[in-house]
């Protein structure tokens, strides 16, 4: 049997398991960017990986995309109607979407639906050894697992994003042929007639950016999951939890770096 | 079941530990461990449930990292080596988790493929394939192939999770309870595996158990470990005919119930 002793603690036991777990998250983002550039890639892994996340969150963004477009024409209408603006509505919609609801509307339903899948796949793994199992058949499970999942998040999150944004244009145009007749050619143009190419670069840099974030989070909660089943679904709650609150965070700070670049 | 004849070479050490210590936070586990494997040995451990065994063949293997001590495995101090030099290192020991550990999104044969793709990059598609049946077939389990962990019985895990390991030819086999969860029948089949491997590939082993017929029929040396100390090492009459009362507690437990 084992023994019990005291241990000191530098503050308490709960703010240094914080300032621990910090560290430790810091640590295993860090790893990444010494990792990722090194051999062997795992191409085929990360292909395979970019795959599954794209087709599982297809249909879901999908039907996201373009409810969010008819139902933000649809509530735009009356306030722009009232200041005899409705030839707007096409490029207020274009900003909304393209520069905000697009890359975040994807970056969350991502990080419900791919973030939890892979805190739960991983802390599976990780419960049951069989991260343990690949690192002692000499096999870098960071390299394997961490790096190819969070390389595929953020190549394929930025690609959802454009496709979430054309989606629900589509549904704006949509709701503006019904009521209007134009063509979708000229709706598309004047969507994005006040959208600067800085723009469309803030928008997919965020999209980048929340996708890694969707990543990280996710592989490192699957890769600290203790404690059996329960555990993992813990891993997988967390993931969602603490990824969402990181993209509020990035959007914000994003945005406003995005805009001291415009007034040079 | 068969006579152990392995040929042990005493001149050499192939796992030396000195001194050894683990803690997790304030619970001390392992305290003052001395071990020493020969190389052709095998070597049961024995102990309660609790008392660290799992996490010393962990530290064997660098899974776990030690807090005091000396961990000499192939002439190697496993804690000094990183990168590449671990992984020449771990190729050379076998590791077989006591919950078996195969990959659950994998079907057999791509569990024990996948440490040979990793690993052997010169090897031919054909020639992993042949790999993995030769060492399928000397687990017994010739046509399972296309099974998914999640369809097999707890034995036949426990002999895949043994055939992954010995798919890249190890010369020191660790095995984590390999017979405990089985009916009496599957554990002496079990027993014939480790036996045979050992006579195949020539191998040293550490066989962690709490099977007093598991440990008899395999181990040429029995270890019982109490107290985060090995308490009786010795063959397994030397062991079991001592006084010591934990050890008769160990064996009485094990016969009366
Ligand atoms: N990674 C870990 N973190 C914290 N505590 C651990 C860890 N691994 C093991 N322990 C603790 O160390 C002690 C010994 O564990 P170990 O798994 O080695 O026991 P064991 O002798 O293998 O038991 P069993 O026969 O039940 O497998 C246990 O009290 C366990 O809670
Ligand atoms: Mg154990």
């Amino acid at each position: 049997m084992a023994f019990r002793t005291k241990k000191q603690y530098i503050l308490s036991k709960g703010l240094d398991e914080y300032f621990k777990g910090v560290h430790s998250a810091w640590k295993f983002t860090g790893l990444f960017f010494k990792e990722v550039f090194k051999r062997p890639f795992h191409l085929r892994e990360v292909i395979n990986q970019s795959f599954e996340i794209g087709l599982k969150s297809l249909p879901l963004i999908s039907l996201t995309g373009f409810i969010v477009g008819i139902v933000f024409t649809k509530q735009s209408r009356p306030s722009l109607e009232d200041f005899g603006a409705t030839s707007w509505l096409p490029s207020l919609i274009g900003i909304a979407i393209v520069k905000a609801l697009g890359p975040l509307v994807t970056a969350l339903i991502c990080a419900g639906k791919v973030g939890s899948g892979i805190g739960a796949e991983l802390g599976s793994m990780k419960v049951t050894e069989q991260i343990d199992a690949m690192e002692v058949s000499a096999i870098n499970p960071y390299k394997y697992l961490v790096v190819t999942r969070v390389l595929a998040t953020t190549i394929t999150i930025p690609v959802l994003a454009l496709y979430c944004s054309f989606v629900a244009l589509y549904g704006s145009y949509l709701n503006v042929h019904a009521e209007e007749t134009s063509s979708m050619i000229a709706f598309y143009q004047s969507a994005f007639k006040t959208i600067s190419f800085l723009d469309i670069f803030t928008s997919v840099t965020k999209s980048i950016v929340f996708g890694f974030t969707i990543g990280i989070v996710g592989t490192y909660k699957g890769f600290n999951a203790t404690q059996g089943t329960r555990g993992v679904g813990r891993a997988a709650n967390q993931a969602v939890v603490l990824a969402m609150f990181l993209i509020f965070i990035e959007e914000v700070l994003i945005v406003q770096v995005a805009n001291w670049f415009r007034f040079f | 079941m068969k006579e152990l004849h392995n040929i042990i070479h005493r001149e050499e050490t192939v796992i030396s530990i000195t001194g050894l210590h683990k803690s997790f936070g304030d619970l001390e586990v392992l305290r003052g461990v001395d071990f020493n494997l020969f190389r052709g040995e095998n070597v049961a451990v024995l102990g309660k449930s609790g008392t660290g065994k799992s996490v010393l063949i962990k530290i064997i293997v660098g899974l776990l990292t030690r807090d005091q001590g000396e961990v000499i495995v192939l002439g190697q101090h496993i804690d000094q080596l990183v990168g590449k030099e671990l992984d020449t290192l771990r190729l050379r020991i076998g590791f077989s988790f006591q919950s078996s550990a195969l990959y659950d999104s994998m079907n057999v044969h791509q569990n024990l493929a996948f440490p040979l793709i990793m690993n052997r990059k010169t090897m031919s598609k054909a020639e992993i394939d042949f790999a993995v049946d030769e060492v399928l077939d000397s687990v017994g389990l010739a046509n399972k192939n296309k099974q998914m962990p999640s369809d097999l019985s707890g034995g036949q895990r426990k002999r895949i999770g043994i055939a992954r390991t010995l798919i890249l030819k190890p010369e020191i086999m660790l095995y984590d309870e390999p017979t405990s969860g089985l009916d009496p029948i599957t554990s002496a089949e079990i027993i014939d595996l480790i036996n045979e491997v050992q006579e195949r590939y020539n191998t040293s082993s550490v066989i962690i158990t709490h099977d007093l017929t598991c440990a008899k029929n395999t181990a040429n040396r029995i270890a019982m470990l109490h107290k985060g100390r090995f308490l009786k090492v010795g063959t397994f009459d030397e062991v079991f005919g001592s006084e010591n009362e934990q050890v008769q507690g160990f064996f009485n437990y094990n016969f009366i119930r």
